[in-house]
């Protein structure tokens, strides 16, 4: 039998009808994850066509896109703070779950948050299985030794009514991270250097596995971090083989397996580590040690920098880079280091995790935000919202002037009220600088939560490293 | 699904890179619950200036752009989101097909599945048609031709099964469904 890597063992265990040249795989999903956005539409297919959920206990819906992070006490204070728009959307979740008899960690579950974070905080990602959602972060689950990727509403309906998808098998990508990351420097700081090289559409058509020496060092919320942004390297999925890490992190979870399951579970996902000699379509290779903390400068994450390095010229052959710079107001050849900050956003589905808020508060401690800089940290979930606040975390974000909110999605997409004034300039722990993306006419850095505390504190796009000692 | 065996129109020209669906349909007119009427919004921040009033200098806001069914755009169209609600703005709007170098993989998917043809096409043809706004060109769906003026005719990628439920208008979850005794018979075997 010819050596596999772990995607071509989850997918070729997920297989229902294999492909042929005519049609495509039928794929079986293990775990639907349905938020209010992009299922609206799917359940009104299934209600036409007069078609049930095949699996509700395979599917975990929550709300996050459009849910208000302002403290809510009952239905009627939502229907105040929300738009209405995203109100109307809210209670269309909230019919459609009853309706399709599907459990919604809604409004008032203490299980509720960023479908990327809560799925592995319960437990429900686990190795080996395949899990979709109607969001392209869903390759966040890939942390674990999943094969999680994102899907469109049809796709959506499909999976409810069926728990299957139609897919041609994608090439592999085997992206190689060699050393030991110096202080200061981040998950995040990976992320945006491999986007920086391989490019926003480098990894088109292709699965993503991380590999290499550096990879045991990193912790699975930082594994996170690293497979949420695969999709803007443009992969359809990024991945990580599990290990003891792994294993640690799912013990004692609640949807992870219990007593002779978990037995039998760990037997079967020590065998999915790609074999020695697996091949892979596409190769790169990343010395983390040799990074810096990265910011992008312009209006994709593939526009990234040091945050030491001059904002590079634009070339004649791409017209979209000075209309880029354009947008963002920068101009090449100067630092970005220095240039001011209006607001500092510390949350979203890549960096709103515990350790990301404890990164930042470390930043925070005994500081100030600058004058005139707005700081909002949003927690990913209910229970990280409730772990930070044991630490005490909270405190010391609002010590320094920053608002402490509820779990979502928030000023990452600007769909819930939070969002970024046009003309603004933000430094951001999320996922894209696209034009617009954290409201009409928004300026966005992306960074990690070390370099967004310490832009805050300063007030300019600054380097951590001198606040952490 | 409507059947398509081909699309015959003028093109209309954004010779941008890496358009995102950000882009295409901003994440503010995410809040709704249907698919239809995002064709007002498609393209909303470049449209339209923040009076509301149109863009006069936005290619779409120019009278040659009128009634163009094909959208001709820059390499890794429609990277970002999986949001389906990109394809739906743009055929609301009135595109029924893209052309690009590159197409980036959920928006393909999501394309495919509303029967709006993304064609890929090699960087010379590509560089010709950007050059070329408003030319007339017929996208055959069966033959996966794309005939441009003058007689020159390029193929481009279309994988057989969305040929197949392009042309015959066939609903890809019909498919599935067809398929419920194996679906069953993997579930019992793989003790899901």
């Amino acid at each position: 039998m010819s050596a596999k890597s772990l995607f071509e063992k989850v997918w070729d265990r997920h297989i229902v009808v294999p492909e042929s040249a005519e049609t495509p795989a039928i794929l079986y999903i293990d775990l639907h994850l349905v938020h209010e956005v992009t299922s609206p539409q799917a359940f009104s297919l299934l209600r036409d066509a007069g078609l049930k959920v095949r699996r509700p206990d395979l599917t975990l819906s929550t709300m996050d896109h459009s849910t208000p992070t302002i403290s809510v006490g009952s239905l009627q204070e939502l229907k105040v703070v929300s738009e209405p728009a995203a109100f109307q959307q809210i209670q269309q979740m909230e019919r459609n779950c009853e309706d399709f008899g599907l459990e919604l960690r809604g409004m008032d579950s203490d299980e509720r948050g960023i479908v990327h974070v809560i799925g592995p905080e319960l437990g429900a990602t686990q190795p080996g299985k395949t899990i979709v959602c109607g969001d392209s972060h869903t390759s966040t689950h890939g942390a674990l030794g999943a094969l999680a990727f994102g899907i469109g509403t049809t796709e959506v309906a499909h999976v409810l009514a069926t728990q299957c998808l139609l897919q041609r098998k994608p090439r592999t990508f085997a992206v190689n991270l060699q050393g030991r990351l110096p202080a200061g420097v981040t998950a995040k700081d990976i992320i945006l250097a491999i986007i920086g090289k391989i490019g926003v559409d480098g990894g088109t058509g292709h699965a993503i596995e991380y590999r290499g020496s550096a990879v045991v060092s990193l912790s699975i919320e930082e594994r996170m971090t690293i497979c949420n942004m695969a999709i803007e390297g443009g992969a359809r999925t990024g991945m990580f083989a599990p290990d003891d890490a792994t294993y640690e992190y799912l013990a004692g979870r609640p949807l992870a397996p219990q007593g002779a399951a978990w037995d039998e579970a760990l037997s079967r996902w020590q065998t999915l580590p790609s074999d020695d000699d697996a091949q892979f379509d596409k190769e790169v290779s990343i010395d983390v040690s040799a990074l810096k903390p990265m910011v992008t400068f312009g209006t994709n994450p593939g526009m990234v920098i040091p945050v030491d390095d001059v904002i590079p010229s634009p070339t004649l052959s791409d017209p979209g880079f000075a209309k880029a710079l354009d947008y963002m107001a920068l101009e090449p050849g100067r630092p970005l280091a220095g240039t001011p900050v209006d607001v500092v956003f510390i949350g979203s589905c890549t960096n709103s995790r515990m350790s990301d808020l404890r990164a930042a508060a470390r930043v925070m401690a005994g500081r100030q935000v600058a004058d005139g800089v707005q700081m909002l940290v949003v927690p990913g979930s209910a229970r990280v919202k409730r772990e930070a606040e044991a630490e005490g975390l909270p405190e010391v974000f609002e010590a320094a002037g920053a608002q402490w909110r509820e779990p979502g999605c928030s000023m990452c997409l600007a769909m819930n009220g939070d969002y970024v004034p046009a003309g603004k300039l933000a430094v951001s722990t999320s996922n894209r600088n696209f034009e617009g993306r954290q409201g009409k006419g928004a300026r966005t850095v992306l960074a990690s939560p070390l370099t967004a505390a310490a832009s805050a504190v300063s007030g300019t796009i600054s380097d951590p490293r001198p606040l952490i000692g | 699904m409507e059947p398509i065996t081909e699309i015959r129109s003028r093109t209309a020209v954004l010779p941008l890179d890496d358009v995102d669906t950000d882009q295409i349909i901003p994440a503010r007119f995410l809040r709704t619950t249907v698919r239809e009427g995002l064709g007002e919004n498609l393209f909303a921040d470049w449209r339209y200036n923040s009076d509301g009033e149109k863009n006069a200098s936005f290619v779409l806001n120019r009278p040659e752009a009128q009634g163009a069914q094909i959208l001709v755009a820059g390499r890794n169209f429609g990277c970002g989101s999986s949001r389906e609600h990109a394809p739906w703005a743009l055929l609301d709007f009135g595109f029924r097909a893209v052309i690009s170098t590159e197409i980036a993989d959920i928006f393909r998917n999501n394309s495919l599945k509303n029967g709006f043809l993304p064609v890929v096409v090699d960087a010379g043809i590509h560089g010709w048609l950007l050059e070329n706004p408003g030319v007339e060109l017929t996208l055959d769906v069966e033959s996966r031709a794309a005939s441009l003026p003058a007689g020159r005719v390029t193929e481009y990628p279309l994988e057989s099964f969305s040929r197949y439920c392009i042309l015959n208008g066939v609903d890809q979850l019909g498919f599935l469904l067809n398929h419920a005794g194996d679906i069953s018979r993997f579930e019992s075997r793989a003790g899901v």
